[in-house]
């Protein structure tokens, strides 16, 4: 029976909110929240341990925990806040209904159930398998059948959005273009299409293999297809980001992608190259080619690389433009000096830009070439690298937008907003301490995945350089202060959306929602719109290539191997 | 706009001198890094090899174990020590959770390196050089070494193989010399029960 949507005006945005897709965006936003309690429960834990001078799991809850939690930050978290973005994308913002409310709750059910279903089996200890789950290593079936139920839900979602998009199109509830929040929605969403259909090519043979159906799944195709999955995985956060990012500019500066072709352009290159990038987990790894390795690693000739570039420079390009056009044009940072910094998701923004850039970016450039992975390959250095992009990058930007959504979706007003402000800072410093000691350790050869770094017990004990006692400190400090900043926002979200005070009207609004500002008239290009970003992308360059330099430095005085 | 549509004329507007020069900049320097890796492999020293073989566990286990029977020269903390002619193969065997033999190399030297394992995924991690590789089951990866300088090293396991992960350690020997070898040898039939 079909019911017709029942809408309510927005009377802060003057959007068409259909009441089913809020209540299934706030649902699959609280979700994502208590995975992301989980997760950072579990990411305590780990600190504590791999700090050697606390070591408190023992070894096997050690590998238990660090499933848990690679589990539900790199999948559940993110993907339960995607969803809930997606359908925020293809309905609020375009003004239109959600297309099929039964099939959303049946999405959610089946992810929920899968949520649940995994992490259970994790913490019962029938599955000590890490969030990779390499075989020969096998878990419990019913763990592999959690993770196809989440999947399952997840690719039902996604075609939700895509009907979403129909829907509205047809209804012609918004101009003839989408706006470029949703584009870049839709750009991640037909990522994960393909990265969900790798997801089900191995995790279903392996599910049959661990209730003996199949005899045996070959390791290295195990490994390529699971990196088919594991890695566009996180190019759809990188997408979903950059829509955020964009999101967040015109929220809180009112600035606008200064060419929208450009920006469009560099969402299409995602979508055309991102799914190669299985080949970073297997660049030295037997079984495929250099030929094959080179080509794949680097994205074909790095095309996706340079779309995040380009993403690097129009993001706060976006800001500047919009600042200048406000009259802040004094020298080449009055527009950031000037920049509404109180507002904690436009600190949380510009953090997470150069978090994911400086940190994330470099590092994975240079650790994805073929010949360098060979001195930080599962070395710390490599969660160093994701600490960089989908925990300061991606996990610092849904945080960041987050402080609207309260107000917007879920209409309560955010309580202790003073700590908000602060909150970004907290977690970013917290993140980036973390993620440069991992980095630092990795460079010195320490192992990632590990229980125990001193050897005790082993045929040989290895040492490492004493740097490395400085380092496991800064290691300690950045992860204990990231947790905090996690915690905090998680404090601030609950009491917001269950005790908050309810939002009566647009003066209930505690961060502004900024207005759009004409540009500066630039008909033939000729003019600069962002002299400052560009300095500021240039000085990212410089910074790269000193890395660069450094790690093809320290591959060229390892031994000779060909 | 981020939000709303895109104002009218969004498809032609030019695209500004910054932005365009970023992008330029930008792309070269992606192509700089592709053509960099296949230079690497025509001048370079370190290129990961792309020999493998498919091998079952259980054969590469008998050449390994005939291997070590034929270079053996002593024992070290209940592991095997091999020392192989310069030149010639390794077997390294990867297992949970141990690395087999410790492995006496001369500098210098190439050194045909065999990486298999007979039961999950291990990583090869020599340290401190820092060099790290994939090893499988089923799957005998083949790279040449050669080693830069004289010493002790270690091999860790950097991937998760179960409970004993970080007990799984290996050791390898770089020595300057024939005239060296020689005395590790002695030293090692000294240690022999």
């Amino acid at each position: 029976m079909y019911r017709a949507p029942i809408f309510r005006m927005c009377d802060i945005t003057g959007l068409q909110v259909d009441r089913t897709a809020e209540r299934l965006i706030r649902l699959n936003a609280v979700f994502a929240a208590l995975a992301l309690l989980v997760a950072v429960i579990g990411a305590l834990l780990l600190v504590l341990t791999r700090w050697q001078s606390v070591h408190l799991l023992p070894a096997q809850w050690y590998y238990r925990i660090l499933t848990l939690h690679g589990l539900n930050t790199l999948i559940f978290w993110i993907v339960f806040f995607e969803v809930a973005g997606l359908y925020f994308g293809s309905t609020i913002v375009l003004s239109a209904p959600f297309c099929a409310p039964r099939v959303g709750w049946l999405a959610l059910l089946l992810m929920v159930a899968g949520f649940l279903l995994a992490d259970v089996m994790v913490l019962a200890g029938y599955a000590d398998v890490l969030m990779t789950s390499y075989v020969p290593l096998q878990a419990h079936w019913l763990y592999y059948l959690g993770i196809i139920l989440f999947a399952v839900g997840a690719l039902i979602a996604v075609f939700l959005f895509f009907g979403n998009l129909m829907v509205a199109r047809r209804a012609g509830t918004y101009g003839g273009t989408l706006p470029l929040f949703t584009y870049g929605l839709a750009a991640a969403a037909i990522i994960a299409v393909i990265t969900l259909v790798s997801g089900a090519i191995i995790y279903v043979p392996t599910f049959l293999w661990s209730l003996g159906v199949i005899p045996r799944v070959d390791p290295a195709l195990y490994k390529l297809v699971w990196w088919g999955l594991g890695h566009p995985a996180q190019q759809i956060n990188v997408s979903a980001m950059v829509s955020v990012w964009y999101l967040a500019a015109y929220l809180t500066t009112g600035g606008v992608s200064v060419n929208e072709r450009v920006s469009r352009i560099a969402f299409v290159l995602y979508i055309l190259f991102i799914c190669l990038a299985s080949a970073h987990h297997l660049l030295v790894d037997p079984a495929v080619s250099s030929v094959w390795k080179v080509w794949n690693t680097s994205y074909a000739m790095y095309l996706a690389v340079l779309a995040s570039m380009i993403h690097a420079f129009a993001v706060p390009a976006a800001i500047e433009a919009a600042q200048r056009a406000r009259g802040y044009t004094r020298g080449l940072f009055q527009w950031l000096a000037k920049a509404p910094w109180g507002n904690p998701t436009f600190s949380a923004t510009v953090l997470s830009i150069i978090g994911f850039g400086f940190i994330g970016g470099i590092t994975g450039v240079i650790y994805g070439m073929e010949q360098t992975n060979i001195i930080v390959h599962n070395t710390l250095a490599i969660p160093g690298h994701f600490k960089g992009t989908v925990v300061l990058g991606t996990s610092l930007a849904f945080m960041g937008i987050t402080y609207y959504l309260i107000p917007l979706v879920f209409r309560r007003r955010i309580v202790g907003l003073g700590l908000a402000r602060w909150q970004p800072w907290i977690f970013a410093v917290g993140v980036a301490l973390l993620a440069i000691a991992m980095v630092g350790l990795g460079v010195l050869g320490v192992p990632r995945r590990h229980w125990d770094v001193t050897f005790s017990g082993a045929p040989f004990r290895h040492s490492f350089p004493a740097i490395a006692g400085v380092l496991w400190v800064i290691f300690g400090l950045g992860g204990l202060l990231a947790v905090g900043g996690v915690l905090l926002w998680l404090g601030i979200v609950v009491l917001s959306v269950f005790f908050g005070p309810r939002m009566e009207g647009p003066h209930d609004m505690q961060l502004p929602l900024a207005q759009p500002v004409p540009l500066q008239h630039n008909p033939d290009g000729k003019k600069f719109v962002a002299p400052g970003t560009l300095v500021a992308t240039l000085v990212f360059l410089a910074t790269f290539l000193v890395f660069f330099w450094l790690n093809w430095k320290w591959l060229a005085a390892t031994w000779g191997v060909r | 706009m981020s939000l709303r549509p895109p104002a009218e004329g969004w498809y032609e507007t030019p695209i500004a001198r910054d932005e365009r020069g970023w992008v330029a900049v930008a792309m070269s320097v992606c192509l700089c890094l592709f053509f960099w890796m296949i230079g690497w492999h025509l001048y370079g020293q370190q290129n990961p090899s792309s020999i493998s073989y498919r091998i079952s566990p259980s054969e590469y286990m008998q050449l390994h174990l005939q291997w070590v029977e034929r270079y053996r020269i002593g024992e070290e903390n209940g592991v095997p020590v091999v020392a192989p002619p310069p030149g010639s193969d390794v077997l390294l065997l990867a297992q949970m959770w141990r690395w087999s033999p410790v492995v006496v190399l001369q500098k210098g030297q190439e050194y045909t390196f065999h990486l298999a394992s007979v039961d999950l995924l291990h990583g090869f991690s020599l340290q401190p050089v820092n060099m790290n590789f994939m090893v499988y089951p089923g799957y005998d990866y083949v790279l040449r070494f050669r080693p830069r300088e004289a010493g002790e090293f270690h091999i860790l396991c950097n991937e998760f193989c179960g409970i004993g992960h970080h007990l799984m350690t290996g050791k390898v020997y770089v020595v300057e010399n024939a005239a060296e070898l020689e005395r590790l040898r002695q030293r090692f039939r000294g240690s022999q029960p």
